[in-house]
C-alpha cells in the first residue's frame, strides 16, 4: 500500500514528539503553581478508613446528588439521602462526604438520629479541581453504605489568591 | 454579631417530619489563601453546628473548610411536640452564635 514506509514512520515519529511535549508541557503546569498540602486519592482512602476501620463500605442505600458540571466550584450544591425509614431500631446514625483533590479530604460530617425523620441533607461545598465525591452512610446496625459522583469543575475554589 | 436566617415551619401536625433549613452568615475562610501582598489569610471556619428540639439534639454537623462561604445546612426532623428549636454554630475560637424558632404541633 505505502510508497515509502520511512516517510510515514518519521512522520510518525515527529508526530508522537509533538504530542509528547504538548503532553508534559500540561503535567508541568500545576508544579508551577504554589499549593499547600494537597488531598489525593489515598489520603481520602485514609480519612475513610478512619471513619469506618476495617468495616466493609458497600454501595447502594446512599444516593448523592452533586451536579456532574459545575462551573463555580465556591459554591457546589450538594444533597445527601440514604434509604432508612429512620425509626429507634433501625436509622442512620452519620453521614461523611469525603473529595480526592481539596486540601483536605474531609468536607462534612452530619450526625443524625430517629428523631431526624428523613435522612436527607442538603449544604453547599467547596471543589479545587474535577475530582471524586464521596458520600458515607453508617446506619445505626454500623453497617456502611456509599455513593460516589465525579464532578467537573471549571473555576475552582480553595485555593485561588484575592488580586 | 453575624446574621444568621433560619427557616421552621410555624405549625405541623403531630408526627410530621419538617424541613429546616439554616444560612449563617460567615467567610468560611480556608486559611489556604493570601492576600494581595502575598500573607496567608488565616483560616477561620465554623467547625459545629447543633440543632436541638426542646433540648433534645436532633441534628449535628462538623464542617470543614471545604464547604462554602455562608453555610447552608437543610435537614429534617420530627414535630414531636410543640416548642422551641435552637440552633447554634460555633467557630474556630469557640465564639457561638445561636437562633430559635417556636414551632406549634396540633
Amino acid at each position: 500500500m505505502d510508497d515509502n514506509p520511512q516517510d510515514t514512520a518519521a512522520t510518525r515519529r515527529k508526530f508522537l514528539a509533538t504530542v509528547g511535549s504538548f503532553i508534559s508541557s500540561f503535567a508541568a503546569a500545576p508544579t508551577a503553581t504554589v499549593r499547600p498540602a494537597t488531598a489525593t486519592p489515598a489520603s481520602m482512602a485514609s480519612a475513610i478508613r478512619e471513619v469506618v476501620g476495617e468495616a466493609p463500605v458497600r454501595q447502594g442505600k446512599v444516593k448523592l446528588d452533586v451536579p456532574p458540571l459545575v462551573e463555580n466550584g465556591n459554591a457546589v450544591s450538594l444533597t445527601v439521602s440514604v434509604e432508612s425509614p429512620m425509626t429507634e431500631s433501625e436509622h442512620v446514625k452519620s453521614i461523611h462526604i469525603f473529595n480526592e483533590k481539596n486540601p483536605q479530604s474531609n468536607v462534612t460530617t452530619f450526625y443524625l438520629g430517629p428523631r431526624g425523620g428523613r435522612a436527607r441533607v442538603s449544604s453547599r461545598i467547596r471543589l479545587a479541581d474535577s475530582q471524586k465525591v464521596v458520600a458515607i452512610a453508617r446506619l445505626s446496625d454500623d453497617s456502611f453504605w456509599s455513593d460516589s459522583v465525579d464532578v467537573m469543575v471549571t473555576l475552582a475554589a480553595c485555593l485561588e489568591d484575592l488580586r | 454579631m453575624t446574621r444568621a436566617l433560619i427557616n421552621v415551619p410555624a405549625k405541623a401536625q403531630r408526627a410530621e417530619v419538617i424541613e429546616i433549613k439554616t444560612l449563617i452568615s460567615h467567610p468560611m475562610e480556608t486559611g489556604y489563601r493570601r492576600d494581595n501582598v502575598g500573607n496567608p489569610i488565616p483560616r477561620n471556619i465554623i467547625s459545629r453546628f447543633v440543632c436541638t428540639y426542646n433540648g433534645v439534639e436532633v441534628f449535628r454537623a462538623d464542617l470543614f473548610p471545604a464547604v462554602a462561604a455562608n453555610p447552608f445546612l437543610s435537614f429534617f426532623t420530627v414535630a414531636t411536640e410543640s416548642g422551641t428549636i435552637d440552633f447554634q454554630w460555633t467557630d474556630d475560637h469557640g465564639n457561638t452564635q445561636t437562633a430559635s424558632a417556636s414551632i406549634e404541633v396540633e
